[in-house]
């Protein structure tokens, strides 16, 4: 098991209970590999796309092409579907407050950015339309800040339809705290709390007792290795750790 | 009538100032024919309207553009667009930066001639804070929702490219998306159309059903047959993104990107 399983698995559970709406990863290993884990074994009627504009009837590999189709979603129609709302996507944030506001667009001030980056893109839609979830491959105070630059994604003081759970290498959090505040959840395996809070730039709600993220069972980890990431992308996109701790033991191939 | 130009005839219509919609997504099926006849135009001062890819890059690049309106710019492949970056932290190009599906309902508006069209998108977020014109209206209805009035991209001209069109400018998409560039045209008070290869309007129908038909020669001004004018983006299934192309443009020096070009 790697610190790469055991993200895959908590984005995973962002979509338990979900039912039949759109399951959206928006982009790389391991939010794509959390929808289609979690359509595979406890949600089996969530939908999943191919990244581009199919709606896949079976749930094939990382970069392979399905080989049934059971819709088509163009841009247009996804557009729509976010304003439907029977979709529940995560994103990424290049910045995230303790409220779950979120910045992609740019770092400094607007009108004359410091570092211009991709725009607000369907942010806005997304959070006040969609349930909404978070993956952040490094949790660091530069990622987790005490303000946003330029809102993209809207938090649970600014209107959120709902902030589910923001996933990081380190930890499972979500906006449960005081006042919809960021709180934590779980720390994965080999991360203590005192790691989570020095990586967190702002105030975090830690209540007295945090558990360990839930491990992947046997069989998930086989449907990653085997069925849906059997050239291991996500292990790219999350390093295994280095230094001690029991989250560095484990096959990264 | 027959409405076949060249990419000159097609520039040579549009004027500095004007509003100018350009189709596709990201970097995809982008009328980069049509985007290079502009960057040798002495046009200045464009509004350009756009779901961003080197459409907007290279028209930043080359000082061709006043505004530009857009919920993002990207390569798709490469995340962030060079020249867009460079322009937005220069202070080079003024910026509407609208959510997605924000700026398709300002399309939409515009195709229905509509002043507005009411949306949750973009509600709470800055959204509304850097786009100081932009107003809310509340549901007249029972439930009285506060909503924002989305005002309609109106263009001047749009610029797409499609797989095939006939000479009167009905035209047609064979890849798996149609973007938005039917609302592009609609929203236009000119449209122009580049396509991969002109086709005998009876022989539309033979690469794709009648839903491909993405657009009427009613909405279009002129045609130009411009094979690989999507190029380096994707024009599925013509051609795939040139990726190596891309990332040419992406790491090259404008100027010397441009001497290349010519050369």
């Amino acid at each position: 098991m790697s610190r790469a399983d055991v993200c895959v698995v908590a984005c995973a559970e962002a979509f338990r209970g979900d039912g039949e709406i759109l399951a959206a990863g928006i982009g790389g290993a391991v939010t794509v590999l959390g929808a289609r884990l979690a359509r595979l074994t406890f949600e089996p009627d969530l939908l999943t796309s191919d990244g581009v504009c199919l709606l896949t009837g079976d749930v094939p590999a990382l970069g392979e092409a399905p080989e049934v189709v059971e819709g088509w979603l163009p841009f247009r129609d996804h557009l729509w579907l976010v304003l439907n709302g029977r979709r529940h996507v995560m994103l990424g944030a290049s910045q995230i407050d303790r409220h779950g506001n979120t910045n992609i667009s740019c770092i400094g001030d607007w009108d004359r950015p410091r570092a211009q980056l991709l725009g607000v893109r369907g942010a806005p839609g997304n959070t006040r339309c969609d349930p909404t979830s978070y993956w952040i491959p490094r949790h660091s105070p530069r990622v987790f800040v005490p303000k946003v630059d330029m809102v993209s994604g809207v938090g649970t003081d600014r209107g959120a339809h709902g902030l589910r759970r923001v996933v990081t290498d380190l930890a499972v959090l979500d906006l449960g705290g005081p006042g919809g505040t960021m709180r934590l959840v779980s720390a994965h395996p080999g991360v203590s709390v005192e790691e989570v809070v020095a990586a967190t730039g702002f105030e975090l709600d830690v209540p007295a007792d945090v558990p360990e993220t839930r491990t992947p069972t046997a069989g998930e980890l086989r449907l990653l290795d085997e069925v849906l990431d059997p050239r291991g992308l996500r292990h790219r996109e999350v390093p295994e750790p280095r230094a001690g701790g029991n989250g560095a033991a484990g096959g990264a191939a | 009538m027959g409405k076949v130009m060249t990419v000159e005839e097609v520039v040579g219509r549009l004027e500095s100032g004007m509003t100018i919609g350009i189709g596709g997504w990201g970097s995809r099926r982008k009328p980069m024919a049509l985007v290079r006849g502009l960057l040798r135009a002495p046009l200045r001062d464009l509004t350009i309207v756009s779901y961003g890819g080197p459409d907007v890059g290279m028209l930043c690049a080359a000082g061709k553009v006043r505004r530009v309106v857009a919920p993002f710019v990207t390569l798709d492949s490469i995340p962030l667009e060079p020249h867009f970056r460079r322009a937005r932290q220069n202070g080079a190009v003024e910026f509407t930066e609208y959510d997605e599906g924000m700026f398709m309902f300002g399309l939409l508006a515009a195709a229905h001639r509509l002043p507005f069209l009411p949306t949750r998108a973009g509600l709470g977020s800055d959204v509304m804070r850097v786009n100081l014109h932009l107003r809310t209206v509340r549901s007249p209805y029972g439930d009285g929702e506060e909503l924002v009035a989305v005002p309609a991209l109106t263009l001047d001209a749009a610029l797409v490219h499609l797989n095939r069109a006939d000479r009167r400018g009905n035209a047609q998409y064979l890849g798996p998306d149609p973007y938005l560039d039917d609302l592009y045209v609609k929203a236009a008070a000119s449209a122009y159309v580049s396509c991969e290869r002109l086709v005998d309007t009876a022989d539309l129908l033979k690469e794709g059903p009648v839903q491909s038909l993405l657009v009427s020669r009613s909405m279009v001004t002129g045609v130009v047959e411009a094979p690989g004018g999507a190029g380096f983006t994707a024009c599925e299934p013509d051609y795939g993104r040139d990726e190596e192309a891309q990332r040419r443009y992406a790491e090259t020096p404008w100027e010397e990107y441009v001497r290349g070009e010519q050369g």
